[in-house]
């Protein structure tokens, strides 16, 4: 037991070295050092476009940007995850305002301590200048889903169902209350929570198209709600029986719109919420040159009109 | 009852009661000696990876210091338990249970905020009961009992709040809480006076506004040390500690010495619901608003933080220094990897690779004081 034990410490000691040299290459590089917040949880496969565009963004500007995520999309943790980017004195945090709430403590502090911060993502312009931030970059969620809700009525949809894979974020509830106000039909129980993994989310559609017959409409509010739907819709042919509105871009998506399951996506950009306030912030430290008004990076509708170009960069760059 | 063990191996049976232990053979024969190796071996490491990051500046310390005692919350109510023998998984749950039943009653039934905390406490209690009587009149393993606990509250969140608010995250707590004695003692920040004059000598750093660049200890940290420091007492100098070691190391011959083994576990059911509910509160009044998704996995940490601390998976052996001791490994590794640096996509890599480290590193060290084989 003892050699046993003593190999296995062996190989954990073995493991440190390796840690420290990736902390060394992220922590020391030249240039300015930006945190990136997100409250998504590391399954939530949309936030690779943001990603990337944080990658591009440091290489672009010659500095460096870490992300940084609660593991569960536990809000409280993100909190605790602002406070704790605050403390190592970065040149500037970028998060979203996932619940003001819980956030708006921990963004204030950081404000405080003299950190310039962008808002982007969830939250509201307002909310963003409540917190003292610099300027709030993302997409209205009440409005893109009133929006979709618009074209949606114009479409003839009079029932529908909302497949909400995230349902314990505000912002996912606004969306759902924005359509069903565009529709003009109360969103009483047409809002599903569908969970995050595929099996659930397909059996979970199913289940409400079986019971609720009459349903014409289809909002999704991100690939993990819109992707297992489009499966569904194809093992059950029924491609064309309804209005198919979701937020945000996938392959499967953009397949399912050429395809025309997918009437529309709603693209609220995200690789603008990732590359411009990196840049941003970069000239506001560097210059102290800041635009003066918030930027809506959304919502665009991706039809199959202009599928083409956005279904070559889907889920890198759209 | 590793403890006796060494003890009859080293001494004759007929006077094993009575063998004189040297202070040092002691010492070394606890089973919280192993985590605070591990405790040095952690902050050994984050002082050479994570100096310069702002980790030891006074803001960076009172972020772990806070991770650290939220867990420490949770997990003394799970060492108890373990020691007593049984797991609860529906810690995490109850977390997010516990925040709905202070945040529905207060928002939109407009009770006053100590009523719906009383009535949060009242309602996890009789929940952690009821988790005890199943178990103990089922006599099915603790394990599945709670797992079972664990979907139905975390179920309950959702359900409840979609049918009351119609949302999972209820806010605004603060705004009805007003200036009831409940928001300073669950989220306030104490001796604050220190901290200014700390900043004002130096000691800590000063925000460009002339605050100091931590306000206070957060009351969160307060409520970590009352309940691991009565939970200590209560387990290594109080009859029912005894009690708690007897159900958990043989719960039959406990019994046949009339140790009441049911009241016992039932009892710590609800220690471990009411320390969920204090993790619950302190957190619903720093930031004024429940979610269905609070605390989700939170029971692992506990159970995670138990074990560094060198309970026994098994029961009868542990104790509450011990888990404090697992909570700041786990706090300090958690907030540490972050302060590192380390790319996010590798973090819970690291976080898994250093708590086995530090736990293979805690038995190895208790292996070789207890000598154990």
């Amino acid at each position: 037991m003892g050699t046993q034990l003593k190999k296995l410490l062996t190989a954990a000691v073995a493991a440190v070295p390796l840690l420290v040299g990736l902390g060394a290459v992220t922590a020391h590089a030249d240039g300015e050092h930006f945190v990136f917040v997100s409250h998504a949880p590391d399954t939530d496969s949309w936030w690779n476009v943001i990603k990337n565009a944080l990658k591009n963004a440091a290489a672009d500007t010659k500095t460096t940007v870490d992300y940084r995520n609660p593991p569960t999309g536990d809000i409280a943790d993100m909190a605790r995850i602002i406070q704790q980017a605050a403390a190592t004195n970065p040149d500037g945090i970028i998060t979203t305002i996932a619940d003001f709430d819980v956030l708006q403590s921990a963004i204030k502090d950081a404000i405080a301590k003299g950190i310039p911060v962008i808002t982007v993502n969830s939250g509201t312009a307002e909310q963003s200048k409540q917190l003292g931030a610099l300027m709030h970059i993302g997409q209205p969620e009440y409005d893109a889903g009133k929006g979709a809700g618009e074209r949606a009525k114009a479409a003839g949809v009079t029932d529908f169902v909302c497949v909400n894979h995230y349902i314990t974020n505000a912002a996912s509830v606004e969306r759902c209350q924005g359509y069903a106000d565009g529709l003009g039909v109360p969103l009483g129980d047409h809002m599903v929570d569908s969970g995050q993994d595929p099996t659930g989310v397909y059996n979970k559609v199913k289940a409400y198209l079986t019971a609720h017959p009459g349903t014409n409409g289809i909002l999704t509010l991100g690939p993990n709600a819109a992707d297992p739907t489009i499966k569904l819709l194809r093992d059950t042919g029924e491609t064309s029986k309804y209005n198919f509105i979701t937020f945000d871009l996938s392959s499967d998506i953009s397949q399912g719109i050429k395809d025309g399951i997918v009437e529309s996506a709603i693209d609220q950009q995200p690789y603008l919420q990732g590359y411009l306030p990196v840049v941003l912030l970069t000239e506001y430290k560097r210059y102290g040159v800041l635009p003066a008004n918030n930027i809506n990076t959304g919502p665009g509708f991706v039809t199959k009109a202009n599928i083409e170009m956005v279904e070559k960069l889907a889920g890198e760059y759209r | 009852m590793a403890e006796n063990s060494t003890v009859v191996a080293a001494g004759r049976p007929a006077d094993e009661r009575l063998q004189k232990q040297s202070g040092l053979r002691k010492l070394l024969s606890r089973p919280e000696l192993g985590a605070i190796a591990g405790t040095v071996l952690v902050f050994l490491f984050f002082g050479a990876t994570a100096h310069g990051t702002g980790m030891f500046a006074a803001d960076g310390i009172m972020n772990w210091i806070t991770v650290t005692a939220q867990l420490t919350i949770i997990a003394t109510g799970a060492a108890l338990l373990m020691v007593g023998g049984e797991f609860d998984l529906s810690v995490g749950s109850m977390i997010g249970f516990a925040g709905m039943m202070i945040a529905i009653p207060t928002v939109y039934f407009g009770w006053p905020v100590w009523a719906s905390v009383v009535f949060a406490f009242c309602g996890a209690l009789l929940i952690g009961f009821l988790n005890g009587l199943i178990v103990v009149r089922t006599r099915l393993p603790s394990f599945i009992v709670t797992l079972a606990s664990l979907y139905i509250l975390r179920g309950m969140t959702i359900a409840l709040s979609i049918l009351f608010a119609n949302r999972t995250i209820v806010s605004g707590v603060k705004n009805f809480a007003g200036d009831s004695i409940v928001v300073p003692l669950f989220s306030g920040k104490a001796f604050q006076g220190l901290f200014v004059w700390m900043a004002n000598a130096g000691i800590i750093g000063k925000l460009p506004n002339g605050q100091p660049s931590v306000q206070g200890i957060p009351a969160v940290v307060i409520w970590a040390f009352v309940i691991a420091l009565i939970g200590h007492i209560v387990l290594t100098r109080t009859r029912f500690g005894n009690w708690i070691f007897g159900a958990g190391g043989d719960a039959n011959a406990a019994r046949n010495v009339g140790v009441p083994v049911a009241r016992v576990k039932i009892t710590l059911f609800m220690v471990t619901a009411f320390c969920a509910t204090v993790y619950a509160t302190c957190q619903v009044m720093e930031f004024g608003s429940a979610a269905a998704d609070r605390g989700v996995l939170k029971e692992f940490e506990a159970i995670i933080a138990a074990v560094i601390g060198g309970c026994l998976l098994t029961g009868g052996y542990g104790s509450v220094v011990g888990a404090f001791f697992g909570a700041l490994i786990f706090g300090v590794v958690q907030m540490g990897i972050l302060f590192t640096g380390a790319p996010n996509d590798w973090f819970q890599v690291f976080l898994g690779l250093m708590l086995l480290t530090a736990v293979l590193f805690n038995s190895y060290i208790r292996r070789r004081a207890t000598g154990e084989r």
